[in-house]
């Protein structure tokens, strides 16, 4: 897991709520046994209309070429558990996600790649919405430290993050290293069910 | 003591270490695996030089890519045929119970866990796949993850985990005739709007819940997630432990005792962090006909011209774009192209009885095709018991074998662009079936009754 603490990104403003993970990835991409080659399974079906009726589908907009912070409504990821939507957005590259909520697995994964999931309250992200639509692509500074996302001309506003998963992200420690320094007590743990389970089966017998 | 939910109960039962701000490790004491989400897992396991902690506290599965007829692409066939193989080889490896293509217990994971016996009250389950929830219809905290907790589980048997709010939802009032679970289960999502559970676990409560057996228990169960909900739970009962006593443990010719010490129930009193009663004393046939579950209404309206709760008026209007419908328009009479029976919504045996039940002596539209998918091999044979692939297979419909088939149509079986479906799975968004699809979710009554008249139909007429 790479460190990150200050990301400075230009927003692509989606704006749309309740974006699924199908829509994120259909499933006819979910066919490989590896995590990588998704650049193209994103929003494929959004991408693939577009074209077809010769408009260009948001992210693709030249506009928003090398933005890396994408702007949604509410609950976004909602739907399937499939992290391929974590990888593709990841691959784009997209490494912040501003939104009102998030699906919950979605988030999970999300923080589980090094991808920041911010939740917005409704004022900022009102401001935030409304500025992106008007002006080509507004740079956003965002820092995980102090937990603040900055654009000219506004102060710093505060959101709200996982502090298991801040810590993790601001150290670059991986989670699954976590839990193996938790080896001694995962052995306790299930000493201790062993031996209440023997004990249930002798007061049985 | 503290009155405390069923919830905080298993919770508090499996914390490893509690850590600052609430993120917790919690042992898993079950984890099912399938062949979509698992590959990644166990590449990740290999370049770490990692083994499976517990390969017996994992039972594998091939549901998603399998084929429901013909032949099992082999692994230089298609992606698919990697993807079975992959999950073969990696099982194999490490010592995993693998129902594969030929195995006799083999299905959709979520029937086919609970069928075998292998989710018990009181456990905490985890599988790489949303509808995990189906399996807290037996009072386990069941919840679905990505392909690096899946890692994360097989490599310590456990996970960091922040506990879940509580949300009880209580179903009151009594099933008219042609009412099914699945009806109930579309209208708990409907009232709760798409993003109306986030962040908790749903609890269903109430006397209507409790009656009803443990199949309906997962149907409505399985919905959870599609309110936004981390999971779903009932609390076990007499009848979840009837249910469980039938169940063969694998590879043992006896059952498991009950552990009675895990039977964890709400205690009276406890404090739920949030509350809602679902009313079901005029509940109809539900039909979803949008892009996303909760864009549902009764068989008998017309679609709306507004919204639904939480549902925005722009995503509305696309939705009816996409799905080629106007408002006023009624819903009975919309004509369709395919029905679907399957998925882990709605097929086991008590949901094709329902079907076979309005089917039976009755042929399908000329105009429609019929797909019938078992749960799992357990639930093929019991229907070929009891005749019901000849109620299917003489009213027109196609009687395949088991998977998940059309409900994410990764194996072949979808919907051609433009098509109309009444499908008895669980999501409806925008290409979910095949690309351009379009997707009415409904019970098996409902979607029998559709595909004799080849529209959607109300299945109280047939009943």
């Amino acid at each position: 897991m790479t460190r990150q603490s200050i990301l400075k990104c230009r927003v692509i403003p989606l704006l749309w709520d309740d974006v699924d993970t199908d829509q994120i990835v259909p499933a006819r991409f979910l066919t490989t046994t590896t995590r990588q080659g998704l650049k193209n399974a994103l929003f494929a079906e959004h991408r693939a209309r577009a074209r077809a009726s010769g408009t260009t589908f948001i992210i693709d907009d030249p506009e928003h070429h090398g933005a890396t912070a994408l702007l949604a409504g509410r609950n976004f990821g909602c739907g399937s558990s499939r992290e391929h939507a974590v990888w593709a957005l990841a691959q784009h590259p997209i490494r912040v996600i501003l939104a009102r909520s998030f699906g919950e697995i979605f988030r999970i994964n999300a923080l589980k790649n090094g991808l920041l999931p911010i939740e917005l309250d409704e004022a900022t992200h009102a401001t935030l919405s409304q500025e992106t639509q008007c002006k080509a692509s507004t740079g956003i500074h965002v820092d995980l430290e102090m937990m603040t996302v900055t654009w000219p001309p506004h102060p710093p506003v505060s959101f709200r993050f996982d502090p298991f998963y801040r810590h993790c992200l601001i150290e670059g420690r991986d989670v699954l290293d976590h839990l193996i320094s938790k080896t001694i007590e995962i052995d306790a743990y299930e000493k201790k069910r062993l031996s209440e389970q023997n004990a249930d089966s002798k007061e049985l017998t | 003591m503290t009155p405390r939910t069923l919830v905080e109960k298993i919770w508090s039962d499996h914390v490893v270490t509690i850590e600052n701000g609430g993120t917790d490790v919690l042992y898993i004491d079950l984890q099912l695996i399938h062949e979509v989400t698992s590959p990644q897992a166990f590449a990740f396991l290999r370049d770490r030089g990692l083994r499976v902690r517990r390969p017996e506290r994992t039972f594998a599965t091939v549901d998603h890519v399998i084929p429901t007829q013909g032949a099992i692409p082999a692994r230089t066939d298609s992606p698919q045929g990697e993807m079975i193989a992959a999950l073969q080889a990696n099982a194999t490896k490490a010592g995993i119970s693998l129902w594969g293509t030929q195995h006799p217990n083999r299905g959709i994971v979520h029937v086919t866990a609970p069928e075998q016996g292998l989710v018990r009250p009181g456990m905490t389950v985890v599988c790489g796949d949303s509808h995990t929830s189906t399996l807290g219809a037996f009072g386990a905290l069941a919840f679905g993850i990505g392909s690096s907790e899946v890692a994360h589980v097989l490599a310590t048997q456990t996970l960091t985990a922040r506990r879940p709010k509580t949300l009880e939802v209580r179903i009151s009032g009594a099933f008219s005739l042609g009412v099914t679970a699945k009806d109930i289960a579309l209208e708990v999502v409907r009232a709760l709007g798409t993003n109306g559970a986030i962040g908790h676990a749903i609890e269903y409560t109430g006397p209507v819940v409790q009656a009803l057996d443990m199949e309906a228990r997962m149907t409505i169960c399985n919905m959870a997630v599609e309110a936004g909900a981390r999971t779903g739970v009932i609390g076990p009962d007499e009848e979840t432990v009837r249910y469980l006593e039938e169940r063969p443990r694998p590879g043992e010719s006896e059952t498991a005792p009950i552990d009675h010490a895990k039977l964890f129930a709400t205690d009276a009193g406890a404090r739920f962090d949030a509350s809602a009663t679902v009313p079901i004393h005029q509940l109809e046939p539900m039909v979803s006909y949008g892009t996303t579950p909760a864009m549902a209404a009764p068989i008998t309206a017309e679609i709306p011209g507004a919204p639904g709760p939480a549902i925005g008026r722009t995503l509305y209007l696309n939705a009816l774009d996409y799905m080629g419908l106007k408002p006023g328009t009624p819903l009975q009479g919309l004509p369709i192209d395919v029905v679907f029976i399957g998925s882990c919504t709605n097929a086991r045996i008590s949901d094709l009885r329902a079907a076979a039940n309005i089917l039976q002596g009755q042929k399908i539209h000329p105009g429609v095709r019929m797909l019938v998918v078992p749960g799992s091999e357990a639930v093929r044979a019991q229907a070929e018991t009891e005749g019901l692939h000849e109620i299917f297979g003489r009213a027109g419909a196609e009687w395949r074998r088991p998977g998940c088939s059309m409900c994410i149509a990764m194996n072949g079986d979808r919907l051609q662009p433009g098509e109309y479906a009444v499908s008895t799975s669980n999501r409806n968004f925008e290409g979910r079936q095949g690309p351009g699809g379009r997707t009415f979710l409904a019970s098996p009554l409902t979607a029998a009754a559709s595909a004799i008249n080849g529209h959607l139909s109300d299945p109280r007429d047939h009943l």
